[in-house]
């Protein structure tokens, strides 16, 4: 079992023959994902690769071989229009790896989303991994094991080297979702949590987060509130400096609520453990369980 | 992006926003030609990226040009919050009814730009925000319709009473709202926003923040950037694409993913240390970024250790290798380095750092604990 994406998913790579595309819709493949086609416009009717079949629009890639996700490369500027174009094909899931996309244009794409139902991951963010069922993003699928821990994280590869660190002692995951480090994201850590709530074949979940926003605390209130599964926290950036952005657009430490202590303090009010460092991570999930 | 007053209100007046007239001027004699143009006392204020500007003395009255001109000579060159004042704006000083304030901000949580007004404006606003919230109007705008009218005249009269002031108050709003969403603003503020004592409405002072990711867009906007406002090491970091921020710790930290960078910070001041920087060299690395990262680095006189942490995904760990001996061949490290790397090519660049003389750890916490060690000695 898992959440978003499994063994049935068929997916769509959006921006398939650019230069990101390409590369990880080769590791998507040998990975076992399957991958019914791709979409650039002006290339359709060519096989990417030879074997994945390209065209113009995702309204014909969904006619043809009806896909239930699809995964975003296309280049930040065309990103958001990328979007909208999958939430009007129908499509169910959109997986946004694209970085650097106006945080005016995500104003404009998350309401168009909401009214059609669409779920939207990121954007920029590494995707998501059923371990030994699909990928769909660039999380490297070799540090991946097939288990029952669910890993939700607004990071790249401090969640590759968490992960890393559950796979080396036997703790396999259900499913990884990166949500992304953008200040207006599709799919929040509350829906992940819901989800993974739901599904049987997650026992605990690992939550990752950073400087900037609340989503930690609306987390920690969630998971209060309506968890009966184990959760075990991180949040990086307890040295950033407040007021500068930490690489990612939504790591800023300003306000009310947006340090990493003031996110550490919620969590552990609501009985969450956080670590003080990633490799506490397979103690305190032990603690847990 | 930060923008200058100056800079946002020439945007701004664009847009049709009544500001009193004013001009910039980089030297004391500039600053007395501006208060000559304009008979009367004059306000001359420091063109800096920081708040607090009034009480850190860089914004003053002047009741002629030569006080304009003595005033300026003082406030060029001063320094707010570590940053040099290079230029001052000269405008009329206006005689004030009342201090308002008017701002656009794009809400994470709201997931839009919101609309925000109140009647309390002016220098203590953060002030007002937190201990009295209630006293801030908020207007959240679906951008797909813009500021509708019926919301802007509701900020109007969350502002004012006189119904020629409400409306005036409107009109401000709703160009606000357009100027902010044309330049790709995350940030649009008026204040204050004031009222004068024959009934006008005017603003006094202006803010806009735009976004980064919009800069591609709007290559006039990009032109404004003030290259003085920040250390050179910034510049040259993205002039080669990496995300850098200097601190004040020595240990001088390079890292692939925002993530992880955070992280391990985090982790150098858990074993005792402090980090030098933030550096995030980024997912497709190639090896000229990590030489121009390890420059970067090396600049700084108070890096006693440099630790490299980079977990391979997209990151191939070979380019890294090569990035660090192609370095050290340019130019000699005084400095210890410590290098963890772990995932894509592992093999690869273990091969060939052992060849340069250099070794590598895989574990996160023991090159931390190392580097730190390291930095005391």
């Amino acid at each position: 079992m898992s959440v978003f994406i499994d063994r049935t998913t068929r997916l769509l790579v959006q921006g398939v023959t650019g230069r990101d595309g390409s590369f990880h819709t080769r590791q998507m493949l040998a990975y076992g994902t399957t991958v019914v086609a791709g979409v650039t416009p002006g290339k359709g009717g060519s096989r990417f690769d030879g074997t994945v079949p390209v065209y113009d629009t995702v309204a014909e890639a969904v006619r043809e071989t009806q896909p239930n996700a699809t995964v975003v490369y296309v280049p930040a500027a065309a990103a958001a229009s990328a979007i909208f174009e999958a939430a009007d094909a129908g499509i169910a899931l959109i997986v946004c790896i694209t970085e650097g996309i106006p945080v005016l244009d995500m104003t404009k794409v998350i309401p168009f989303l909401a009214e059609r139902g669409v779920r939207l991951i990121g954007p920029n963010c590494p995707g998501l991994i059923s371990p030994g069922q699909s990928k769909v993003g660039i999380i490297p699928g070799n540090i991946c094991r097939p288990g029952r821990i669910g890993v939700v994280s607004r990071s790249g590869t401090l969640t590759y080297e968490i992960v890393h660190q559950l796979s080396t002692h036997g703790f396999g995951q259900s499913t990884c979702v990166g949500i992304g480090g953008d200040p207006i994201i599709g799919t929040s850590f509350v829906h992940c949590l819901a989800a993974f709530q739901a599904d049987a074949g997650t026992d605990a979940v690992v939550m990752i987060g950073e400087i900037g926003g609340t989503d930690e605390q609306q987390a920690a209130e969630y998971v209060q509130r309506s968890m009966t599964k184990p959760v075990v926290a991180f949040v990086a950036g307890q040295t950033a400096p407040p007021g500068r952005r930490m690489g990612h657009a939504g790591a800023i430490a300003s306000g009310s609520g947006g340090t990493a202590a003031e996110k550490m303090a919620a969590l552990e009010r609501a009985g969450i453990p956080v670590m003080r460092r990633p490799a506490d991570v397979v103690p305190l999930l032990k603690d847990r369980l | 992006m930060n923008l200058h007053e100056y800079q946002a209100r020439e945007i701004l007046e664009r847009f049709g926003i009544p500001f009193p007239r004013g001009a910039v001027a980089a030297t004391a004699q500039e600053a007395m030609a501006i208060a000559e143009q304009f008979a009367g006392p004059v306000m001359v204020k420091a063109q800096v990226h920081s708040g607090g500007r009034g009480k850190a003395g860089g914004v003053k009255l002047a009741r002629n040009p030569a006080e304009a001109a003595a005033h300026a000579s003082r406030i060029i060159g001063m320094t707010i919050n570590d940053l040099p004042v290079q230029k001052v704006l000269v405008v009329p000083a206006a005689e004030i009814a009342s201090e308002s304030y008017l701002g656009v901000i794009v809400d994470r949580a709201a997931q839009r730009p919101v609309v925000m007004a109140s009647a309390a404006g002016g220098i203590d606003i953060e002030d007002v925000a937190s201990r009295t919230p209630e006293r801030i109007l908020r207007v959240p705008v679906d951008p797909r319709y813009g500021l509708l009218p019926h919301q802007a005249t509701a900020l109007g009269f969350g502002l004012y009473d006189d119904l020629a002031q409400v409306r005036a108050g409107a009109e401000i709003a709703q160009k606000l709202y357009a100027a902010f969403y044309a330049v790709g603003a995350s940030l649009a503020e008026i204040n204050p926003l004031v009222t004068t004592p024959d009934g006008r409405v005017m603003a006094l002072d202006a803010k806009l923040v735009v976004d980064d990711n919009e800069l591609m867009r709007h290559p006039e906007i990009a032109a404004l950037r003030d290259l003085s406002a920040e250390a050179p090491s910034e510049q040259q970091a993205r002039d080669h694409g990496l995300s850098f921020i200097p601190l004040a710790g020595s240990v001088g930290c390079c890292v692939n993913g925002a993530g992880l960078a955070m992280a391990t910070m985090d982790l150098v001041k858990f074993y005792g240390g402090e980090p030098a920087n933030f550096l995030d060299i980024g997912g497709s690395s190639n090896p000229e970024k990590v030489v121009a990262a390890l420059q970067i680095i090396t600049g700084d006189p108070r890096v006693r250790a440099i630790l490299f942490n980079i977990f391979g995904g997209i990151t191939r760990c070979d380019d890294v290798a090569t990035g660090i001996v192609q370095a050290t061949q340019q130019f000699p490290l005084t400095v210890p380095l410590v290098i963890r790397l772990t995932g894509t090519n592992e093999a690869e660049a273990v091969a060939i750092l052992t060849k340069a003389g250099f070794s590598a750890l895989t574990d996160m916490d023991d090159a931390v604990q190392r580097a730190v060690t390291l930095a005391k000695g």
